[in-house]
């Protein structure tokens, strides 16, 4: 999926996790701000890579605030975030 | 069983993640009012992830869909949720049986789709217009996935042009005729949440006056209510053991070939031994449960 325009995701409530997701010709970035981020940075990062993967998303800058989201959480904001940015994209 | 039904807002991870902790028989997920529109792919997102990570076992996975509407957005929650066989759809606002019908045909499509056993879906229409009470035993027997009514208090006061009061004087009506269309359609009927959550009295209060009109369990929109209303709709110590008694009593009379017979002064007949079986079958169910909330 290509994206096409910035697009947000999440909240910066506790338990939850605010994503942005913005259009790049160089790659992918990852960017990860966590309350966690010593214990589970890797994790979040996986967690990113393989939604970013499931979606075949080759270029894009994505930023996490994270507030302390689980697994599913993190999947869901990553994804929502994608879809939003890809709208209208295949 | 489905003595309580906690409503957990969908597109709110801090109060989902500990949804399958808070003793609930059911969780409703709430993709409707709970959700502002401009967030529904989020949290049907949220839901379907949540749903496969989180630990349900024992615990009835109720999803509210939107309703019926141009926005169509129904049909989105059921594309996103339904292959994560959720146990049942809560669908608001349906009025009359057609609309029920036209979910379960949708649902039958997606279930073929996603290589689930056709029906394995059931329904619970939410009664909460004029019209929906007035068509309540039709929509509770349209299809043969409704397997309860729910009343919902909120939108139905609104409907009726009415204010909604801690006493409930002016869903009276609607709560019997709910329960008499669910019963006589053989299903479960679901009570209305109350919506003071700091009024905990009263939220048991509720339950008890909702139980004695027959319904079989009732909504929270607090976890603070769950546990009282599981009190309430659990059969008492004194209930299973009157239970016992009464078939003890019955298989006693068959053994002597004694038609009619009484117990503690009372005559035994038909509808006391039902609901002497009626309170083992849940006390049965309660104990494979691990006896939470009654014991």
């Amino acid at each position: 999926m290509k994206i096409t325009r910035s697009a947000v995701a999440g909240t910066l409530e506790s338990s939850d996790v605010f994503v942005t997701v913005a259009p790049s010709e160089d790659g992918l970035s990852i960017h990860i701000e966590s309350v966690v981020y010593d214990q589970f940075s890797e994790l979040i990062r996986a967690a990113v890579s393989e939604t970013l993967t499931r979606f075949h998303v080759n270029n894009a800058v994505v930023s996490l605030n994270d507030r302390g989201a689980l697994d599913c959480t993190i999947r869901a904001r990553v994804e929502t975030a994608i879809r939003r940015a890809g709208k209208g994209e295949g | 069983m489905l003595r309580s039904l906690l409503f957990l807002p969908g597109n709110s991870p801090n109060m989902l993640i500990n949804g399958d902790i808070l003793g609930a028989d059911g969780i409703i997920f709430d993709l409707e009012d709970a959700v502002a529109p401009d967030e529904k792919d989020a949290a049907r997102i949220l839901v379907r992830n949540c749903l496969k990570q989180m630990n349900l076992k024992g615990i009835t996975v109720i999803i509210r869909i939107n309703s019926l509407g141009p926005d169509e957005y129904w049909k989105e929650d059921l594309d996103e949720l339904i292959p994560f066989r959720p146990d049942m759809i809560l669908i608001p606002k349906i009025s009359e049986p057609e609309e029920l019908k036209t979910v379960a045909e949708y649902i039958s499509e997606l279930e073929k789709k996603s290589g689930l056993k056709e029906g394995e879906t059931l329904l619970m229409p939410l009664i909460e217009t004029a019209l929906g009470v007035e068509h309540a035993f039709s929509i509770a027997s349209a299809d043969k996935r409704v397997a309860a009514l729910f009343l919902g208090a909120e939108d139905l006061t609104a409907d009726m042009h009415c204010v909604r009061t801690a006493q409930g004087t002016e869903i009276f009506y609607a709560r019997n005729r709910v329960v008499l269309a669910a019963r006589a359609a053989g299903i479960d009927a679901i009570d209305t949440p109350f919506t003071d959550i700091n009024d905990e009295e009263g939220n048991y209060q509720d339950a008890v006056f909702a139980k004695s009109l027959g319904f079989s369990g009732k909504a929270a929109i607090s976890p603070r209510h769950v546990k009282a209303i599981n009190e309430v709709f659990s059969p008492s110590d004194k209930e299973i053991e009157y239970a016992y008694e009464v078939l003890a009593a019955i298989e006693a009379a068959a053994q002597q070939g004694k038609g009619a017979i009484s117990l503690y002064g009372k005559m035994i007949d038909k509808p006391i031994v039902l609901r002497a079986r009626q309170v083992l079958a849940m006390a049965r169910q309660l104990k494979e449960k691990g006896g939470a909330f009654y014991e």
